[in-house]
């Protein structure tokens, strides 16, 4: 005699079972898709190392005219406009935190201001690049006309005031959350001495949470040296490199991200494609090592 | 008693000033950049600029239409690859927080949302738009989109960038979900597959629809991967083998163009693009609020 209920229960636990598989399948595809990045960034970079060799990395020239390529522009451009930017949302990116996780940590107007600043995250970087050339390069043209630099407008130093602003959320909002959660009771204990609330600040919640506000500017950085399309229609593209650092830091330049953006589809030959290729493969690495430094201090911090 | 306590508490109160000088001074470029973006914006947008093409150089008028489709097309096709896969890694994830295989996959969330958007583009262009064929002998596997620019290629770069996010959402909602709802669930004899899909995403849903909201919010203006993937097209087009025109792409395209007509067209984009993210955003939020309320 069939016994339906047993049947039915039986198929459920066939059911139940499959279901766990695709569960697992699912996020081994993550795995999948990681491994399968690396393996064609670094098999498709191949021709380029071989033919380059590490020089690439310093070369000072790159002209695919005559099959000359050299990363040291991209590198400096990269670097430069990154850190410049980092410069500049530094006092930002602590003022929010400090304000939004210690001043004014409840409220209509927190909520607002916390708002405000998901917003610049959420604003695309397209808009940024958009509203950056046709606003803010003629602005930049002026001033260097009259501090005495070539009046290019786009360049390294409008890149970098536009990145500052964009990069600021992604250290603020982790800031924010770190001070909220310093203790009470160390607070409390500094105040009983008699300390100011600025020395509060200064020496019981500052130290407490520097490895974590460190991972934010950390993961502000990784944002900054990845970011494309606002870098690219500000940075006026060009691969040649200056010899004062004035002229670099004002004239045009390039960064990795940028070059790819804009030679990629011209790339005609297999060493010019296999060493924007190669770009890519440093940028790969170099923002997942940040990014992975940044969330192991953060992991490490709200752990302890 | 301290004799400098007056010198002291002024310098407290300079760095507080400070602080709530520089903390409220940031949001001045974005009210700036919104407010030009509206500005030059909203005057281009009537009927006629949401159901046309662009017009060619030199004549009056034209619209963004075909962008409006290509992106819809695109976030859906990325959505349905997305979305599916995202919550169940993100189920995972939080069902199974000890091991191995959550601690890899949970590294590759970590890196993918670190990853550059323009090495997303390479790699993918590498994996559906260059022709390859794969010689197993006895069967030749060839790339089905190969040897074009297609949307299809463009959706999964973009799939690509919103899973890490929708994982995440999930699994944050699931973690906080509590322990008792599963057990209850299970003691009365429910296979687990059923306490996942009857009970625990119920319970978590508005919590991993507002990390689903936020990952469309995030890649509806995600440009760099598309550029050489969907990379765009001037013309309405329903073809997903095909290149596909989208908001941002059209952005870029006619943003860095000499002609002020184009220029135009690229506000009037712009405008429409901020719109879908705003009120994506704000959604979002109204959601979220609610979810902390019901919990």
């Amino acid at each position: 005699m069939k016994n339906k209920r047993l049947d039915l229960s039986y198929a459920q636990m066939k059911w139940e079972a499959v279901f766990r598989v695709i569960l697992r399948i699912m996020s081994a595809i993550l795995i999948v898709i990681i491994i399968g990045v690396l393996i064609t960034l670094i098999v498709e970079s191949i021709p380029s190392i071989k033919s380059l060799g590490i020089g690439f990395l310093w070369g000072k020239t790159w002209d695919p005219v005559s099959d000359v390529y050299g990363a040291y522009p991209f590198l400096v451009g990269t670097l430069l406009t990154s850190f410049t930017a980092l410069i500049l949302s530094v006092p930002f990116i602590f003022a929010i935190a400090i304000y939004l996780g210690e001043y004014n940590p409840k409220g209509w107007l927190s909520e607002l201001l916390k708002n405000a600043i998901e917003l610049i995250a959420a604003v695309p970087s397209i808009i940024y690049g958009f509203w950056g050339l046709f606003v803010l390069v003629p602005v930049i043209r002026t001033f260097e006309a009259k501090i005495g630099v070539a009046p290019y407008g786009v360049g390294v130093f409008a890149s970098s005031l536009v990145l500052a602003v964009m990069i600021i959320p992604y250290g603020a909002s982790l800031g924010i959350t770190l001070i909220r959660m310093v203790p009470s009771p160390l607070k409390e204990g500094a105040y009983a001495l008699g300390a100011t609330r600025f020395e509060v600040i200064r020496s019981v919640i500052l130290p407490y949470t520097r490895s974590g506000l460190f991972a934010g500017i950390l993961l502000s950085l990784g944002r900054a040296l990845g970011e494309t399309m606002a870098v690219t229609m500000l940075i006026g593209n060009t691969s040649a490199i200056a010899s004062k650092f004035k002229d670099v830091f004002f004239g045009p330049g390039n960064t990795m991200a940028s070059v790819i953006a804009n030679e990629f589809t011209e790339a005609d030959h297999t060493v010019y494609l296999s060493a924007l290729i190669e770009l890519g493969l440093v940028l790969f690495f170099v923002t997942v090592v940040i990014n992975l430094i940044g969330k192991r201090i953060i992991t490490k911090f709200t752990n302890n | 008693m301290e004799p400098r306590i007056g010198l002291r508490n002024t310098k407290s109160n300079i760095f507080k000033g400070v602080i709530v000088f520089f903390a409220f001074v940031i949001t001045l470029p974005l009210i700036i950049v919104l407010l030009y973006i509206i500005k030059q914006g909203v005057t281009q947008v009537n009927w006629h600029f949401l159901t046309h093409v662009p017009a060619p150089v030199g004549e009056t008028g034209g619209g963004i239409a075909n962008a409006l489709v290509g992106s819809i097309i695109i976030i859906a096709m990325s959505s349905i690859v997305a979305i599916p896969i995202g919550m169940l890694a993100g189920i995972y994830l939080s069902e199974n927080p000890g091991t191995k295989l959550a601690y890899y996959s949970g590294l590759c969330v970590d890196i993918l949302q670190g990853v550059p958007s323009i090495v997303v583009g390479i790699v993918v262009y590498f994996w559906v738009v260059k022709p390859w064929v794969i010689d197993l002998g006895v069967v030749h596997i060839k790339n089905p989109f190969g040897g074009s620019f297609s949307a299809v290629s463009g959706s999964i770069a973009l799939a690509i960038m919103m899973m890490p996010i929708v994982i995440r959402s999930t699994e944050q909602t699931l973690r906080l979900l509590p322990p008792s709802l599963k057990e209850a669930a299970l003691s009365l004899g429910v296979p687990y597959h059923r306490v996942i899909i009857k009970v625990i995403i119920p319970c978590g849903f508005s919590g991993i629809l507002s990390g689903i909201m936020l990952s469309i919010a995030r890649i509806i203006g995600e440009t760099a991967p598309l550029l050489f993937t969907a990379f765009g097209s001037p013309f309405l087009s329903y073809a997903i083998g095909k290149p596909m025109e989208s908001l941002p792409h059209l952005i870029y395209t006619y943003a860095t163009s000499p002609y002020d007509d184009w220029h135009n067209l690229a506000w009037g984009a712009s405008f429409i693009l901020l719109m879908f993210v705003l009120i994506l955003n704000i959604v979002t939020k109204v959601i979220t609020r609610k979810w902390k309320i019901q919990l």
